[in-house]
């Protein structure tokens, strides 16, 4: 045997960025998490302490200021605040989500006007590309930019915009050339503070709801042409390539709630007795506990694993990032599930965690595409 | 600083009655970690002329404890290991210590109030002492100006105002200030700092000076504490402050 044999581990760094912002999230976030959901309120705490550290937006390029994570560094960053909180976990997964169309496509200008103000904790990043009518097939969005000589004006509604209201800067697809579909499509950076902006009322949603999730309103809202990402047409290929690399930080949330519930029920079953012993005595109870164990290190690997495909640009990132989101989230749906049943009665009660963790994971099953999108990205990208 | 065991992990003895430490892991000891914010806020405070070097003794893991304090933000690391020092108690440590400081040069120790296992914490007044330096201790506040430490000591019955001029040592207690967790940027810059390896050969100090078999203190036999047992509950019935007095006195608590 060989310690020095550094295959299939994270290293040494990275082990030592998941001890500080566990205990950052133990300390800081989750005495927050009942409550946030409860009230159904932003976890403005998680945020405080978020950007205290430098861990609200870690993706961020050192030249811009930020702290220059690598894709595994974020995904453990976001795993570990998604482990004691998933509504909190929204703020440096959706800042990513919403700057990386600027990172990946925007010019020089752009990034430097807009990363420097995201990593120094002054304003977050919303990511607006669903409409009303628009979710799963995204090219099919009505919001279009119209130009008008040395501006655009855009004008639509924006639907499930995470964090939408708190954020600053938007990330928006508009179409540009009805004529071209999918290549008739632009990207854009609106500012919270452009005339015309506005938003609809917060989501009433199942979990995550200290998360605002809320409708965005484009009302003919003027923005200079250089606030455009990258050239005309190619703001759905950004979009996309955007997602090739967001969706695994969609795995580390349901990694991160899936080991928050392992976790807990692990301490559960220890604790309570029955027929004169702890119920972790019994092998039904330790039968689940290996599946969920054994589902969440798959899971882990294999998000990983993309992780580290979406920093190199590996060519079947597509295929991984997919792969590592749809199982991931479906073994956080399982997982959630077994933890509220392992603690019976108690675990279907808001005085325990794991029923606010069942219902934050459904939603990884859903946003940043369905796992039957997924599917379908997998199926057009095989390996 | 000090690398201890983790207090949530499973501690064993092993055969010599010493802490396993293979057994279970470790960190840098909680307490400590206030000395490091200190030390830091002393050198933000003071200028950029200041260079924090964290020191420990331990086995190879206590680096650890080192790059710990490196990706708080530490300048350097110096960690003191020798077989020979296994077993070495308090006083002990506090020569090897003493040695090490003097060796890497300083103009002010800081240090924990006590370690989260030992929880003795006497050895910054021990290395004090062999230093020839002063000491001010517990510390709630501390700051450096003009070449005087300045501390406040907060105590049951008064709160007293230190100083001591430079070089000294000073411990500091978990009122002094919340620790800051390592950033991104500190974790990777860590990598980059030097961590300088001395044994007890670089430090002139004859094993027979130190080591389990030199402590002033043996271990005999060490087990497990037992289970609590159920607790008495005293009911007031008219008899219920005397039953509370027999109890106490019982126990020999009064």
């Amino acid at each position: 045997m060989s310690q020095d044999f550094d295959l299939y581990r994270p290293s040494e760094e990275h082990n030592m960025l998941r001890d500080a912002i566990r205990s950052l999230a133990e300390a800081k976030i989750a005495p927050y998490a009942a409550a946030i959901d409860e009230e159904a309120r932003f976890p403005q705490e998680a945020l405080d302490a978020l950007v205290a550290n430098d861990l609200h937006a870690v993706h961020v390029p050192e030249e811009y200021g930020g702290a220059g994570a690598d894709a595994l560094a974020t995904v453990i960053v976001i795993e570990e605040v998604a482990r004691v909180c998933v509504s909190s976990s929204l703020i440096p997964a959706v800042n990513k989500l919403g700057s990386l169309p600027v990172i990946l496509s925007g010019s020089e200008e752009l990034k430097k006007k807009y990363m420097t103000p995201l990593a120094q904790g002054e304003g977050m990043f919303s990511y607006c590309l669903s409409e009303p009518d628009a979710g799963s097939d995204a090219a099919g969005m009505k919001t279009k930019a119209v130009r008008d000589g040395e501006d655009w004006i855009l004008d639509g509604v924006k639907r499930w915009i995470t964090n939408a209201g708190v954020s600053d800067y938007y990330t928006v697809m508009a179409v540009t050339d009805p004529t071209k579909r999918s290549k008739g499509i632009s990207a854009f950076v609106v500012e919270k503070s452009d005339e015309g902006v506005s938003f609809g009322a917060p989501e009433k949603k199942l979990g995550i709801k200290g998360s605002p999730t809320r409708e965005v309103y484009l009302d003919n809202v003027r923005i200079p042409a250089d606030r455009m990402i990258g050239k005309e047409g190619t703001g759905f290929a950004t979009a996309m390539q955007t997602l090739d690399h967001t969706r695994i930080t969609i795995a580390a949330q349901a990694l991160g709630v899936a080991q928050g519930a392992l976790d807990y029920a692990k301490g559960y079953v220890q604790e309570r007795k029955q027929f004169g012993k702890p119920i972790a005595d019994f092998q039904g109870i330790q039968f689940m506990l290996a599946d969920m164990a054994m589902k969440i290190s798959a899971a882990r690997a294999l998000t990983y694993q993309a992780a580290a495909a979406s920093e190199r640009g590996d060519k079947d990132l597509t295929f991984q990032g997919a792969a590592a989101k749809c199982f991931a989230s479906d073994v956080a749906m399982e997982v959630t599930t077994d933890a509220v049943q392992l603690l019976g009665g108690y675990g279907y009660t808001r005085d325990y965690p794991v029923e606010r963790m069942m219902r934050d994971a459904k939603i990884t099953q859903i946003y940043e595409g369905t796992n039957q999108v997924q599917r379908i990205v997998m199926a057009r990208n095989l390996p | 600083m000090k690398y201890v065991p983790d207090a949530t992990g499973d501690r064993h003895f092993a055969d010599d009655l010493t802490v396993d430490r293979d057994d279970v892991d470790g960190l840098l000891s909680e307490l400590d970690e206030y000395a490091v914010e200190q030390a830091l806020q002393i050198s933000e405070n003071t200028g950029d002329d200041v260079e924090i070097t964290a020191l420990t003794i331990g086995p190879e893991n206590a680096k650890d404890a080192l790059r710990k304090a490196l990706s708080m933000g530490a300048d350097k690391a110096v960690h003191v290991e020798d077989d020979d020092l296994h077993g070495t108690d308090a006083i002990g440590t506090s020569l090897v210590l003493a040695k090490a400081i003097e060796k890497a040069g300083y103009d002010l120790v800081v240090s924990g109030m006590a370690s989260t296992d030992g929880t003795m914490g006497v050895v910054p007044a021990l290395v004090a002492e062999r230093l020839g330096v002063p000491q001010v201790t517990l510390l709630s506040e501390v700051s450096v100006e003009d070449g005087t430490v300045k501390g406040r000591r907060d105590g049951d019955t008064a709160t007293e105002y230190l100083e001591a001029q430079l070089p000294a040592i000073v411990s500091v207690t978990d009122q002094s200030g919340e620790a800051r967790y390592p950033s991104f940027k500190g974790i990777m810059a860590a990598k980059k700092k030097p961590v300088i390896s001395w044994d007890l050969s670089d430090l002139d100090i004859d094993a027979k000076e130190i080591g389990l078999e030199q402590a002033h203190t043996s271990v005999e036999s060490a087990a497990q504490r037992p289970a609590r047992a159920t607790g008495t509950v005293v009911k007031d019935e008219g008899e219920g402050g005397k039953q509370l007095a027999e109890f106490l006195a019982s126990q020999k608590f009064i």
